[in-house]
């Protein structure tokens, strides 16, 4: 780096600083302001001026959002969809990629012509929605999961750090008598750890904020995820509902909780997982982006 | 001699016999892991697009997938309805408006955001400024639209807490239910949450430049801006092209979960945008063939908008993405 120690050089040092603890304090206050508010007396918060630090803390909004088993459900479906979405993802499209990356294998090209296709034509939503219908899938929990199974997008992204392994690998393991399945399991699988774990966090962050598909294919609260849960708090009266049944929980026979900070625990809690999981991931999103935009 | 002779050609023959059942057995496990995902390609994204067809046909959603075949076709009449419809160029100026605006402020912002974070002489500072500019991209836009609705709120919002108590309001405003502001908004609150993510990839192309460049350039006496403006913008211009390309091809495109979430009775006539729309006319109502042909109407214009914007950068730069 070039060393510059004019003084407009050191000005514009100075600014740029400025500028970027403005963008922190910018990006980071909105949630800063939803856990405070989140902790705070519903009542107290509701005359305002809540915003700095917690004014009368509670754990009432927590306890009040918890004791509601539709949001309690709600994880167990959000979480179950991550997980086993994530992993069956992953496999089904490595696999196909392996394959996909072989220099031997057959009409190649009438396969990466129908993925590219694949990639950039869609019927929209009500072809899609009758497809659903039609596949059987809906208000059934494969919903979240065989949609979703593969994407193409993906296979690239896998396709291009395969092509980066040395192929004398693959064939000392096949003069060793391994079939091509052995070889992607023990072989393969084992190597491309990096580019798993980018593809895999994407996925899963996918799962985790999906509302979209539980939104039109399912009904009632069995199979509603934690975002759509949200999605209903804000929008609709669904949280003063909430509070209504609850006229035996703590925090309603004190009247302490309002719908407001019930939302925001809502969405703290929500987005607790994302938040303390993201520092020590990031770095492997940053891989996966830029994987995908060398040879995308 | 013969004997042997015959033997080893024997065993050639063999051994040459033995790859190719291996080679076809490989063959048979690759197509084998190929062929799932194929189905998968075929099944939801070419009978989706086959079912396109319910736009000139008179669907019935009791018909379920065969109502596809057998419903009687209408021509365009479900294409003219759209046109003549009256919510048409209202929702038609909101997708346009909002995306180009939104193309007008992020774009250009974004860039300056690569350049101005990659100016930062701090290493750690610099980090921990793309570690929490990336954050929000991650966050979905149902928890992210509830943080916004919550600052905005008038009664205990923070925004018209501080605007009032600087004087610059004499009381508080709900903006969300102004229609006058819901573009701005749109547009200011998805730069926030995507203003980092963004730049990622501008920052890798900026990573690429030889530095060696820099020295020379602080040798000849060229100052920071001239760097700037002479080394790094013009090594990231691919980038930038095809970035803008992109978006361009997806004006009509994006954001239907940011818009459905910010959407409410009082700023609908600013909010409502083709995609959502769609969602509400086709599985609210479930006038599904209507649906179908207005989804249908937005891909044309956006395959059309893709096609001339890269017909554009091609012109004025030489570089386009085919």
């Amino acid at each position: 780096m070039v060393k510059d120690h004019s003084w407009p050089n050191r000005l514009f040092n100075m600014f740029n600083v400025f500028i970027m603890a403005c963008l922190i304090v910018l990006t980071l206050y909105p949630f800063w302001y939803s856990v405070i508010g989140s902790f705070n007396d519903g009542l107290d918060y509701a005359k305002g001026g809540v915003y700095l630090w917690i004014r009368q803390f509670t754990w009432d909004n927590y306890s009040a959002l918890f004791s509601d088993t539709a949001l309690v459900k709600s994880f167990v479906v959000t979480l179950s969809r991550t997980v086993i979405g994530t992993v069956t993802h992953v496999l089904f499209t490595a696999l196909f990629a392996y394959a996909f990356s072989r220099r031997n294998l057959k009409f190649k090209r009438l396969y990466s012509t129908l993925g590219l296709m694949s990639m950039y034509l869609s019927g929209g939503l009500i072809p899609y929605f009758i497809l659903i219908n039609a596949l059987g899938l809906y208000n059934n929990f494969l919903v979240f999961i065989i949609p979703t199974l593969f994407s193409f997008w993906n296979v690239i992204l896998f396709h291009s750090y395969f092509a980066e392994l040395p192929e004398a690998l693959i064939e000392s393991a096949k003069i060793d008598g391994a079939g091509e399945y052995t070889i992607f399991f023990r072989i393969i699988l084992s190597l491309s750890k990096p580019v798993i774990a980018a593809i895999s966090l994407f996925t899963a962050v996918g799962h985790w904020n999906a509302y979209y598909d539980a939104m039109i294919f399912t009904q009632g609260d069995s199979l509603q995820t934690v975002q759509l849960y949200i999605l209903k708090l804000i929008q609709s009266t669904e949280a003063a509902l909430l509070l209504a049944n609850m006229s035996g929980s703590l925090g309603a026979a004190q009247g302490s909780v309002t719908t407001t900070t019930l939302q925001l625990a809502a969405m703290v809690a929500a987005s607790l997982p994302i938040v303390l999981v993201y520092p020590f991931v990031q770095k492997f999103f940053i891989k996966g982006m830029l994987i995908g935009s060398v040879k995308g | 001699m013969a004997d042997s002779e015959a033997s080893t050609a024997n065993s050639n023959l063999a051994l040459a016999r033995e790859k190719r059942s291996s080679r076809n057995r490989d063959q048979l496990s690759l197509q084998s892991m190929i062929i799932p995902g194929i189905l998968f390609i075929l099944i939801f994204t070419f009978i989706p697009l086959y079912g396109v067809i319910i736009a000139f046909k008179d669907y019935n959603i009791v018909t379920g997938i065969q109502g596809i075949f057998s419903s009687e076709w209408v021509g365009l009449a479900n294409f003219k309805e759209f046109i003549s419809d009256i919510n048409f160029w209202n929702m038609l100026r909101n997708t346009l408006g909002i995306n180009l605006l939104g193309l007008c402020i992020t774009f250009p912002v974004t860039i300056l955001f690569a350049l101005f974070l990659n100016e930062l002489t701090f290493p750690r500072f610099k980090k921990l400024t793309q570690t929490i500019t990336y954050l929000p991209h991650f966050i979905s836009w149902s928890i992210f639209g509830g943080l916004i609705i919550n600052i905005l709120s008038p009664s205990n919002g923070v925004l018209n807490y501080l605007l009032v108590n600087f004087g610059i309001l004499s009381e508080p405003i709900h903006f969300l239910a102004e229609k006058d502001y819901f573009w701005m908004l749109a547009v200011l609150t998805n730069l926030v949450k995507e203003l980092g993510w963004g730049a990622i990839l501008y920052l890798a192309a900026i990573a690429s430049i030889d530095q060696e460049m820099y020295e020379a350039a602080y040798m000849d006496g060229a100052s920071r801006f001239r760097r700037i403006w002479h080394i790094t913008l013009p090594a990231i211009t691919g980038t930038i092209v095809i970035l803008l390309v992109f978006s361009i091809s997806n004006i009509l495109n994006s954001g239907f979960d940011q818009f459905f979430v910010l959407q409410n009775p009082l700023n609908i006539d600013a909010s409502e945008v083709i995609d959502t729309y769609v969602y509400k006319v086709g599985l609210r109502e479930f006038r599904m063939e209507y649906a179908t042909a207005v989804g249908l109407m937005k891909t044309v214009i956006a395959l059309f908008l893709l096609y001339l914007a890269n017909f554009i950068a091609k012109k004025i730069t030489g570089k386009g993405i085919f």
